[in-house]
């Protein structure tokens, strides 16, 4: 007799430590996917009650009350509420209070008990909530509320087994469902904050680190300098800290291509599995180091409770181009990857400025395009310093990123004054209680965003790559013409017809050839090319030598700037194009996307092009 | 006293709420986060460089980030 287990739904405000009490029950054993219909993702796990009886849970996503005011909310009502078609309703409720803030999050708490499902309430953060100097007496806030309420610190894992055992019992003995009470939300209001006020036991002044950090960190001017240093730091560390491992992984896959040109004849299946697999994959994901950096500190960022200070400290300055701090943080995903970025923009109140801000987000310079800007610049930048240390290489890299940003913000002012008409934003946030990353939490969320980047690799890049490899070595080559295999090929073909178009912003017949596939993944372009050059490389020690210097010699600079201009500006991935239609319904907005972006990444690249001719270069 | 007028640091209570000035979803949103006739309010921290905007306010035992322009349609009164 097979079952399904029961359905258990962590439901609470945005800041209560769900998904922290998530992790805590189900451990690693998580599954990301979306709700039926909707974007939303869907975290779900498995727990087990102490005989081992397995129980699902779902983390909800945090919202303040049943009647939403963004997409997020609007999937945590539907749920709560059995609304969601395809998605069975809960068989129980864990309210996740903040202890610390009883005043704000019983609110949402009484709602939700209304509704007449078996419910616990997890009283979580109690050790902050002590730490503060508040004394809260558990036994009165049950009474009070009529559901049983377990004292928890997900963090430290105190209070799991008591929870649910409890979760247990009232699954086995459900109270009476009842019909949800409907009372107005003044009434409603003013019975939480009674409730609170009689919980509390006690109240001293506490130490208060919020405010004190809050003091230097939201300073007027120091809050500035502390904002830009830990962007500049990030960056730095994106770039010093991969070094060791990219050179790791580049052995590995040397050593891989070595392996199989030992055992196998030379021959065409040899070609498809050193020459398209191994340097397409293997050129890819030599990028994980970063990518995994890059997130990292954005993790860090967001569960220190610091995203939010930060968005404090933009919003000012995004309110000049029409956006507001709430944009900040979707912006700042972006540059890990513009799909996040995209997802994180449902978090925005106003849909204005929630669309100006998709249509911008792949202007950040997403960990994609690092693959093809340090190949270009590492072939062409001389590795010289300019100066108290800072390296040219390293400098045109930021004026890169940079380039990428005012292009942002050029395009979100224009966007906002005539696009979506959109004459004011707003900013309005609860900044939560900063509290220390559990190195275990962003354990999971780091592996869980390596292993979507890996199976990008194994599956998108992959299949262009091995599309590729096939468009560039059929037909073959008569043996002694004097074409050359590429231009022989297909693609080679192909990229003949291209050229007129892209040859009057400098570019060449391997950029045509490049910026085709690249359209399925950014990095694929430098998979591209590393293809190209290993197909037509005349003997293994050509093909031996990295792409780098080969580029340098068949490139003039004003080529290779010109293709750094269009990659800041660069096409859509498909999975862009693919993120946006979803999250903003229709076609309309990724063609307009796709399009703008279009125009000012040609613009640019021939700008570039023709301002370094006239230069010489 | 307009909350973007109050000074830093000293408590003071919500009196009334403008609800008819500011737009439904901010009106929706200030409502969730707490801010209601009665409730205690501080300002914590003003702007950055030269500007005066957002605004840090503690309500109730939270921190809540807003605009000078919303803040102006909270009425408060200094609590002895």
């Amino acid at each position: 007799m097979t079952q399904m287990p029961p359905l258990v739904a962590l439901v609470g405000n945005p800041n209560a430590g769900k998904s922290a009490l998530f992790n805590a029950l189900t451990g690693a054993r998580q599954k990301i996917a979306n709700y039926p219909g909707v974007t939303v993702e869907r975290k779900s796990g498995r727990a087990s009650f102490s005989d081992g009886r397995p129980v699902e849970m779902i983390d909800l996503p945090g919202a303040y009350s049943l009647d939403p005011d963004s997409l997020d909310e609007a999937v945590t009502r539907d749920v709560v509420l059995g609304n969601l078609a395809g998605h069975r309703r809960p068989d129980a409720l864990v309210i996740v209070l903040d202890a610390g803030n009883l005043d704000n999050h019983l609110r949402f708490a009484l709602e939700l008990i209304a509704q007449g499902l078996p419910t616990v309430v997890a009283l979580n953060m109690i050790d902050l909530a002590e730490r503060d100097g508040l004394r809260l007496d558990a036994q009165a806030l049950a009474r009070a509320l009529g559901v049983p309420v377990i004292e928890t610190v997900a963090v430290r894992r105190r209070g799991l087994e008591p929870l649910m055992a409890q979760l247990d019992q009232i699954l086995k003995a459900p109270r009476p469902v009842t019909e949800p009470v409907a009372i107005s939300v003044g009434a409603q209001n003013q019975r939480a904050r009674d409730i609170a006020r009689a919980a509390i036991v006690s109240e001293t002044a506490g130490r208060q680190w919020t405010r004190r950090l809050d003091a230097i960190l939201l300073h007027p001017v120091g809050g500035v300098v502390i904002l830009l240093s830990l962007l500049f730091l990030m960056f730095q560390a994106v770039y010093g800290w991969s070094e060791a491992p990219i050179g790791w992984i580049e052995s590995g896959f040397a050593w891989l291509s070595d392996g199989i040109k030992n055992v196998m004849p030379d021959g065409l299946l040899r070609s498809f599995l050193t020459d398209g697999v191994i340097a397409g994959v293997g050129s890819v994901v030599v990028f994980l180091p970063q990518i995994l950096i890059l997130f990292l500190f954005i993790l860090l960022l967001e569960a220190s409770g610091y995203m939010t200070r930060a968005a404090f400290v933009m919003d000012r300055m995004m309110a000049a181009v029409g956006l507001s701090g709430h944009s900040f943080i979707p912006l700042l995903s972006s540059f890990a990857c513009a799909i996040p970025g995209i997802m994180a923009t449902r978090t925005i109140m106003d849909q204005k400025e929630r669309l100006a801000t998709i249509l911008i987000a792949p202007l950040m310079t997403c960990s994609a395009r690092l693959p093809v800007y340090t190949v270009i610049i590492g072939a062409f930048i001389p590795a010289s310093t300019v100066g108290l240390g800072i390296g040219l290489q390293g400098l045109v890299l930021f004026g890169l990123y940079i380039a990428g940003i005012l292009g942002a913000m050029l395009a979100a002012a224009v966007i906002q004054r005539f696009v979506t008409q959109s004459r004011t934003s707003s900013f309005l946030i609860e900044m939560p209680r900063y509290q220390w990353p559990r190195l275990g939490d962003i354990a999971i969320n780091l592996w869980q965003r390596a292993w979507v980047f890996l199976r990008r690799a194994g599956t998108i890049i992959f299949a262009a790559t091995i599309v590729l490899w096939a468009l560039l070595s059929f037909p073959k080559a008569p043996d002694g013409s004097n074409v050359s295999q590429v231009e022989y090929s297909v693609a080679g073909r192909i990229a003949d017809g291209l050229e007129p178009i892209v040859s009057p912003i400098g570019f060449n017949h391997d950029i045509a050839l490049a910026i085709i596939p690249a359209m399925a993944a950014r990095e694929v372009a430098v998979s591209a090319l590393a293809t190209v050059y290993a197909i037509d490389a005349a003997d293994e020690d050509a093909a031996a030598t990295s792409l780098g210097p080969k580029l340098a010699a068949d490139w003039s600079l004003a080529t290779a700037l010109a293709f750094l201009a269009w990659f800041v500006f660069a096409p859509q991935c498909i999975s862009t194009i693919a993120v946006t239609r979803r999250e903003t319904n229709g076609w309309k907005w990724p063609i307009f996307m796709v399009s703008y972006l279009f125009v000012l990444a040609y613009a640019a690249a021939g700008i570039t092009y023709w301002t370094a001719r006239s230069f010489g270069l | 006293m307009q909350l973007d007028r109050l000074p830093l640091n000293q408590i003071a209570v919500i009196r009334s709420i403008d609800w008819e000035s500011l737009p439904d979803q901010e009106g929706h949103r200030l409502r969730s986060l707490g801010f209601e006739p009665g409730v205690a309010i501080e300002a914590l921290h003003k702007g950055i460089l030269l500007w005066r905007d957002p605004l840090a306010v503690r309500i109730g035992r939270m921190t809540v980030a807003l605009r000078t322009k919303v803040a102006a349609a909270i009425d408060c009164e200094i609590s002895a």
